[in-house]
């Protein structure tokens, strides 16, 4: 069967930095899974390459076993793949049911509709609310983005890209910087989802990697070190030594 | 007041939203003497909503869209005192797809570009307008200008009086006919899409949204606005020159686009109105001191005010009402 995301030989480089040196990855369907790796190991890198915010220098990019690495970002995302963003990329000056309800309206296949107007859209609105609701953040559907504080503005970025319903999610460190009330919010958002989609995570916080990932793999310097269960990254001397080493150090 | 605009937003027409049209139709009765002045004011008006449209909600940067406007007015033009098509509608349809087609063919070349280098681009395209105009002597007149345009009645009944009655009105009527449209787009999925981009188009790219087909189908419709207003100006003067195409009706467009407030539909309504006003008042009296008073309006609106006018009045009114 083939993976619901996978890359073959991808390879990126900026300049004479190489970000991504020969990835040969595969998300399963219905996996937990986590990259982890040093800052500027490249995983929001490879992230990019995934979405197709960035072209690969070479190498190939499947989704759900068709190859999309020609595809631009918004083909990607009707195919079933979602992101949120290590740095909030959020719609500042619009409320907050907006951030979400772009999203939406874009998979309803409304978006493009310039005569009705949008408060009109029953369905989206009401899809928008009910995911506000379960991130716990209904209460603020009216109110500008950039008036929230920052640990509701990341569950704003998480409820963007649930909003596409996606069947593969990448998540780029969806809880760095976050209380731990929205960091538990967020994880309890990530568990409701139907078990069958398939889930990237990148997280510093290693509490958190072993509790949700199955899977993981160490990305280092653009290069996949090695990977396996969490056991086995844990008990890796060669992790130890780039990675958990150096943070426990 | 502002408009929020979006899935939460309340698309009811509130009451202030008819001051416009009352005003206008009030100079109609009231101020026979200044209906060409209006006519040109209500000219400016349409082409400051056409770039409100794609500047205050798309965020496309444009020095250039001068070249829609001219290009509107050099068809009605050429086609009045060169064909002997005097027809005022077709005149306008001409106009407008004339200036959409020019906005889909440079639209699909400035918008996949961002910033300063779009900016330059808008300005090159202008540029080019102007040159061709002043070149193309047999069919634009070049310097000289077109003269001799003649408008038939509106669907055969109503007469371009010496009086500019009709005019006016003709222009009250497309103004109205734009402003409708353009409220409408704005409060539509679509309109909510543009400002998604204009806030942040990586987000928008990222939940799928065809970022550069939403762009160029507005620039295009941007594009077909402004000329209209470009044929509207050429029908009520019934000459057109080159001072329609080029960097100066561009740059003096914004100036009263931000004057008036960018991103608010009413501050394309405000800002041509007090420009024009005082340039008619301040330039016949003051001539050499005409653009250091705009040039310091401008200083003062976007250093304290960044809202335009119209901002300035929404603060003054909350204030009020903070007191109240
Ligand atoms: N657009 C870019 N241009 C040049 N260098 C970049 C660019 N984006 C990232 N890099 C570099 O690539 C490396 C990997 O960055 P990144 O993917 O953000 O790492 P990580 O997410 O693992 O911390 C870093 O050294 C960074 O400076
Ligand atoms: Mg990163």
């Amino acid at each position: 069967m083939s993976a619901a995301l996978e890359t073959r030989g991808l390879c990126k480089s900026f300049g004479a930095l190489t970000v991504a040196d020969r990835i040969d990855f595969r998300l399963e369907s219905g996996a937990r899974h986590a990259l982890i790796g040093p800052n500027g190991a490249g995983k929001t890198t490879f992230v990019n390459l995934l979405t197709g915010l960035l072209r690969p220098s070479s190498g190939t990019v499947l989704l759900g076993g068709e190859d999309v690495t020609a595809l631009a970002q918004s083909g990607r995302v009707k195919r079933g793949l979602g992101r949120t963003f290590q740095i909030n990329t959020l719609f500042r000056d619009m409320s907050v049911l907006d951030n979400v309800a772009l999203g939406v309206a874009e998979r309803h296949g409304v978006a493009g509709g310039f005569w009705r107007p949008a408060s009109g859209q029953r369905a989206v609105r009401e899809e928008s609310l009910e995911l506000l609701a379960r991130l716990g953040i209904a209460d603020e559907a009216g109110r500008r983005v950039l008036d929230l504080p920052y640990g509701k503005q990341r569950l704003v970025e998480i409820a963007i890209a649930l909003g596409l319903k996606p069947r593969v999610l990448l998540l780029d460190e969806p809880a760095a910087g976050v209380p731990s009330l929205e960091s538990e919010r967020i994880l309890q958002a990530l568990d409701s989802l139907p078990e069958d989609i398939a889930i990237l995570i990148i997280e510093h916080d290693m509490d958190l990697v072993f509790r949700f990932a199955r899977r993981i793999t160490v990305l280092v310097q653009g290069e996949v070190l090695c990977e396996g269960t969490p056991q086995e990254i844990a008990d890796d001397v060669r992790v130890h030594q780039v990675y958990l080493g150096e943070r426990h150090a | 007041m502002n408009h929020p605009v979006g899935y939460n937003a309340d698309h009811r027409l509130r009451w202030t939203e008819w001051l416009p049209w009352v005003v206008a139709l009030a100079v109609f009765f009231l101020l026979p003497d200044y209906l060409s002045l209006g006519a040109r004011v209500l000219t400016y008006i349409l082409f400051a909503l056409s770039l409100d449209l794609i500047l205050g909600y798309a965020g496309i940067i444009t020095l250039g869209h001068a070249a829609f406007f001219g290009l509107g007015a050099y068809v009605t033009g050429i086609l009045s005192a060169k064909l002997g098509v005097n027809d005022p509608l077709l005149q306008m349809l001409c106009s407008a797809c004339a200036a959409g087609l020019l906005g889909l063919a440079t639209g699909a070349l400035v918008l996949r570009t961002h910033g300063l280098t779009q900016l330059m681009l808008t300005l090159a395209v202008a540029a080019v307008c102007l040159e061709v105009a002043n070149k193309a002597t047999p069919v634009t007149g070049g310097a000289d200008g077109l003269s001799g345009v003649t408008v038939a009645p509106i669907l055969g009944l109503f007469r371009f009086d010496m009086y500019g009655r009709t005019a006016y009105l003709w222009c009250l009527v497309l103004v109205f006919g734009g402003w409708w449209l353009i409220r409408r787009l704005i409060y539509s999925p679509f309109g909510a899409a543009l400002t998604g981009i204009r806030e942040n188009s990586v987000r928008m790219h990222a939940v799928g949204a065809p970022v550069y087909k939403r762009l160029l189908t507005v620039y295009t419709l941007s594009a077909a606005i402004a000329g209209i207003a470009g044929a509207l100006l050429t029908q009520t003067n019934q000459f057109v020159g080159l001072n329609v195409l080029g960097f100066e009706p561009s740059g003096e467009l914004l100036v009263m686009l931000i004057l008036g407030g960018v991103g608010r539909l009413y501050g394309a309504f405000v800002g041509p109105l007090v420009f024009l006003i005082a340039q008619d008042f301040l330039a016949r009296q003051f001539p050499e001191y005409w653009y250091f008073g705009i040039g310091l309006m401008l200083v003062v609106v976007v250093l304290f005010a960044r809202g335009g006018i119209l901002g300035i009045s929404d603060a003054v009114i909350a204030r009020m009402r903070r007191k109240a």
